[in-house]
């Protein structure tokens, strides 16, 4: 099994984020970035499935700016054997979409012949979750989303479990098919040294968007981004009857 | 030629934590009309008698006194009001902080008063031109930090106790913690303070000052920092703060001896220069400590006898970056480490840092820890625990080093299932000892409290103690603040 795995460079969980004054979108300039977790947890089901000789090669993925090869290559020292890069600018970058992100995945996919794309379900910074199903829709093929067990069903398919509202779901799906990450998967590996060392070795691919002939207009037109409204300080109450003549009062109870 | 003389040690007759000194007898009990006289200029809230188990017992649990009341001021005035009544009328008082302390100093002993500041945290002004903070000691460290991190700003020191060790506590233990070999200590902070002294005015002074150089005086704020609340209590800090770095990076790194340890330090100081702010030591019985008892996973994939924790912070992540990864490459080109991992989101650096952080709170999972904190020049260093491994042998049940090698500061941690007096017998004085004649300090940052008070001469002249006894009569005439401890 050939597997592409597609990693996303994100501003790190961890961050303050702040909106820009010009409200057109959130601070990126200057702020910590890293691999999207759920992509980290994609990429090390990827790798594990090779380990144990299930998958024959792991190709890791970005579209995205210039720095999206940082993200690379530590796909790269955790375990991927290649990487593609599929380059646009740090502007078409900030309007890129799922749907672009789908038909560029889809692009590598006939191009390299893949058995299996695997992704995060959903990026931390638009939570869109979409381009997963959207490329399984694009390709065709069956589609595994918030995966938290992979294991081999034999004859050519893999068993999936995944977390869903109401509890877990096993479904079996047959190889070629689109999976997508959630967080109990798996915990991803750290790049040791050695390997961040060797994987300055391995090929990472560089194609520029218009090479791939995939169209990335921007379908949406982002109008504003504000911050959610600053909640409003609480009040304590000395007591029950208090506290029921105040709901009382706002309209939660009837009076 | 350096001429070192050995000091004179005294044995002390007095054991390890069971060090109960007698209660003095010149100091009068808590009555009814104190309570009163308390509440009357107080409030009725700011008096608690009952349920103050949690000021008086310590942190590590190994030190409980009775205690009588807790008084809550809430402003310089009422503590002063409080100090005078207790002066003049022969009352013993803690001032206490956020009961972090890990040498027994800031809980009672007997029925000492204990004055919380919790309630002294109102006043917060910076300035964020010069990076000047002035604010009331009561403020929880985390919370300061919070608060200046809006500005761009953050305190120059952090330790693992910061969720409530407050910022009066820190000053008067002169707290050190992880990133002492960036910022230096708080003898490079400390502006001004605002104290109360113990004497029958509740003398109010202002030392020191809000601007960032003042030669007109001697620098009598920096007297408080370590007096461990035996000179005043502490109502409000002036001092300096940094600003908060844009970049962190983290490195954990496996090591085979602890000469390549030093190497790295050496290489660290030498091509992280001005980004370095944080090198920190485990080896390998505290990984394995931390995996058996907290269930917490090492970072890298083989164990390794030794581990540092290295942390870069800067303004410029490119900038920092390329000197991250110059000094990682060279330190595996020159086969200074067996394996390291560079953590690539903040979720793996925080991972790292979990392990260095928990590392107190795993070794309390044995049972009973001795334990310490001391200074010795790097060749003898990891020689303490050798030393100490031999010595100890199967009665100790972990022998678990830890600490901030960039400052020389080992947190040597002794755990047996429960007190076991054979083993303190072979720990003390033999281990302070060696640490004084090897060039060492009996306590590197978390003083001396109860704990170590015993050994308190080790290292230091008689001259120098006769000294500071004097210096703590004039401060504290009628002795009434923290007694039993430190001096």
């Amino acid at each position: 099994m050939k597997i592409l795995v597609g990693v996303k460079r994100v501003v790190d969980y961890a961050v303050k984020i702040r909106v820009k004054p010009d409200r057109s979108g959130v601070v990126t300039e200057g702020v910590q970035h890293s691999m999207n977790p759920f992509d980290e947890i994609a990429l090390e089901e990827a790798v594990k499935l090779k380990e144990k000789k299930l998958a024959t090669e792991v190709v890791a993925f970005s579209l995205g700016g210039p720095k999206s090869a940082e993200v690379l290559r530590t796909a790269l020292a955790k375990g991927a054997d290649k990487a593609v890069h599929v380059q646009v600018t740090d502007a078409e970058a900030g309007k890129l979409e799922s749907f672009h992100v789908a038909k560029a995945l889809q692009k590598i996919v006939e191009q390299e012949k893949f058995d299996a794309v695997f992704l995060g379900k959903q990026a931390i910074d638009d939570d869109s979750s979409q381009t997963a199903p959207i490329l399984a829709g694009l390709l065709e093929w069956p589609q595994a989303l918030y995966a938290s067990k992979v294991e081999d069903a034999g004859a050519g398919h893999m068993k999936v479990t995944r977390e869903i509202d109401g509890g877990l779901d096993t479904i079996k799906v047959k190889v070629p098919f689109v999976l997508s990450a959630d967080l109990r998967l798996n915990e991803p590996r750290y790049a040791t040294l050695p390997n961040i060392m060797k994987a300055k070795k391995k090929p990472l691919k560089n194609i520029p968007i218009k090479d791939l002939n995939v169209d990335i207009t921007p379908q949406t037109e982002t109008l504003e981004v504000t911050e959610p409204p600053v909640r409003q300080a609480g009040g304590f109450v000395d007591d029950v009857s208090a506290l029921v003549a105040k709901l009382k009062e706002k309209g939660f109870v009837k009076a | 030629m350096f001429l070192k003389i050995l000091p004179r040690i005294r044995r002390p007759t007095r054991s390890y934590a069971a060090v109960l000194a007698a209660r003095h007898e010149g100091f009068a009990k808590v009555m009814q009309s104190d309570l009163m006289a308390f509440e009357n200029f107080l409030g009725q809230d700011a008096v608690k008698k009952d349920d103050i188990t949690n000021h008086t017992t310590d942190w590590t649990g190994q030190f409980k006194g009775p205690g009588s009341v807790v008084l809550y001021p809430k402003s310089t005035e009422e503590v002063s009001a409080i100090l005078a009544y207790c002066s003049k009328n022969k009352l013993a008082v803690v001032p206490q902080g956020g009961n972090t302390g890990l040498v027994g100093g800031s809980i009672p002993v007997h029925d000492e008063v204990v004055i919380s500041m919790n309630k002294i945290n109102k006043q917060f002004s910076f300035d964020d031109t010069m990076g000047i903070l002035k604010c009331d000691s009561g403020f929880i460290l985390e919370d300061l930090d919070n608060k200046l991190a809006k500005l761009g700003y953050m305190m120059p020191f952090d330790l693992g106790a910061k969720g409530s060790c407050q910022i009066g506590g820190n000053i008067a233990t002169c707290a050190g913690g992880i990133r002492l070999i960036r910022y230096g200590s708080l003898h490079a902070h400390l502006l001004g303070l605002t104290v109360v002294l113990p004497d029958e005015h509740g003398t109010v002074l202002h030392l020191g000052s809000s601007i960032r150089k003042d030669n007109t005086t001697l620098h009598t704020p920096h007297l408080f920092l370590g007096s461990e609340g035996q000179l005043g209590v502490i109502t409000s800090v002036t001092m300096t703060a940094v600003p908060k770095p844009k970049s962190v990076q983290s490195a954990m790194l496996g090591i085979e001896s602890f000469k390549k340890c030093c190497e790295v330090l050496k290489l660290a100081k030498s091509s992280l220069t001005e980004i370095l702010s944080s090198f920190e030591l485990l080896d390998d019985a505290t990984m394995e400590c931390l995996k058996t008892n907290l269930g917490l996973h090492p970072v890298l994939n083989a164990p390794t006898p030794f581990s540092i924790l290295v942390e870069t912070s800067g303004s410029n992540e490119d900038h920092d970056m390329e000197k991250m990864s110059a000094f990682l490459d060279e330190c595996l080109s020159k086969n200074l480490i067996i394996d390291g991992v560079l953590a690539g989101s903040s979720a793996e650096a925080t991972k790292m840092w979990q392990l260095r952080e928990s590392a107190p709170l795993a070794v309390t999972r044995d049972g009973y820890v001795y334990k310490h904190d001391v200074s010795l020049p790097l060749e003898n260093y990891y020689e303490l625990t050798n030393v100490m491994k031999e010595r100890c042998g199967s009665l100790a049940k972990r022998i678990v080093t830890y600490g901030h090698l960039g400052d020389g500061n080992t947190h040597l941690n002794i755990t047996s299932e429960k007190h076991n007096e054979e083993l303190e017998k072979l720990l003390y004085p033999f281990l302070y000892e060696w640490v004084v004649d090897h060039g060492g300090s009996i306590s590197a940052e978390h003083g001396i409290g109860q704990l170590k008070l015993p050994y308190s001469t080790f290292g230091k002249d008689p001259e120098e103690r006769l000294l500071t006894k004097k210096l703590k009569n004039i401060f504290d005439p009628n002795g009434i603040l923290n007694p039993y401890k430190t001096i």
